[in-house]
């Protein structure tokens, strides 16, 4: 019997690897993993309507969310959420058949990013200061 | 009905249903549409209402969670985000896993812990709002 030849190593057609990194295709991407933070972030939004139930339990939800980890984690699902909505809002357009020219698709690639920190900031000045001040 | 000759294998029938290779047709591409859109403004609202709860008491806050426009908000926040969610993470698992076990059973955990978000959410908001 003769013994089979390893299968010769092919082409694979190109990946993510190949290409260089652009801001719609990085954007793409980010509206990806956006959603699937948010996705395990409604964790802290089902803990925090059940927590609000009872003092104690509150006490709980308000040590974690005001302490360092979940400060860091409140502040990215707050940026993810946001970034993830003008994500959506971009997709809405695109839906309708516009957005799709070359100067156009980049300039609401641009805006989505900028738009999401800056509105994340904005947020969170008016909740430090709702809360009457930074700690 | 007309005399134009057939140009496709597909069934009458079939193309009647317009469910197409995956059995499943356009619904979801249509809900996700549908709360993606429902999503934007309850999501603003949502933000209105947590930053203005920022910093209150359990009680203030269980008393403001639990009044009616805010309670229906927030029900249908929860609503439409668990199903867009839902659909999201069913085209990720779609995406990337291919081993067929693995995953129809991701697929059912998805139903799974997306429900038991919203269900475990709505518990909390009608539980402030009725005071069982």
């Amino acid at each position: 019997m003769a013994a089979t030849k390893a299968p010769a190593a092919r082409p694979l057609s190109p990946h993510l690897q190949i290409y260089k990194p652009m801001l719609t295709m990085m954007m793409s991407i980010v509206h990806r993993v956006s959603g699937f933070g948010l996705y395990f972030g409604t964790l802290l939004l089902a803990w925090w309507l059940i927590a609000a139930v009872s003092p104690s339990s509150y006490a709980r939800f308000e040590w974690f969310a005001g302490s360092i980890i979940g400060r860091l984690i409140l502040f990215g699902y707050t940026w993810a959420l946001i970034h993830h909505m003008l994500g959506g809002i971009r997709h809405l357009i695109w839906d309708t058949g516009r957005g799709f020219g070359p100067s156009e698709r980049e300039w609401l690639a641009a805006a989505n990013l900028i738009g999401s920190i800056a509105i994340t900031v904005l947020l969170w000045i008016f909740g430090l200061l709702a809360m009457g001040g930074p700690l | 009905m007309s005399d134009t000759p057939v140009k496709h294998i597909r069934t009458p029938l079939s193309r009647v249903r317009g469910l197409g290779a995956a059995h499943s047709g356009t619904g979801h591409f249509w809900r996700q549409r549908l709360t993606a859109v429902a999503n934007i403004p309850l999501t603003i609202a949502a933000i209105v209402i947590f930053i203005m709860l920022l910093g209150r008491n359990q009680a203030a806050v269980a008393q403001i969670l639990g009044s009616a426009p805010v309670a229906i908000i927030m029900l249908l926040f929860i609503a439409s985000i668990t199903m867009h969610m839902r659909i999201g993470m069913q085209v990720i698992i779609e995406d990337y896993v291919h081993d067929e076990i693995a995953k129809l059973v991701l697929i059912m955990a998805n139903s799974f812990f997306t429900i038991a978000i919203a269900l475990t959410s709505a518990y909390g908001i009608l539980k402030l709002s009725f005071g069982l």
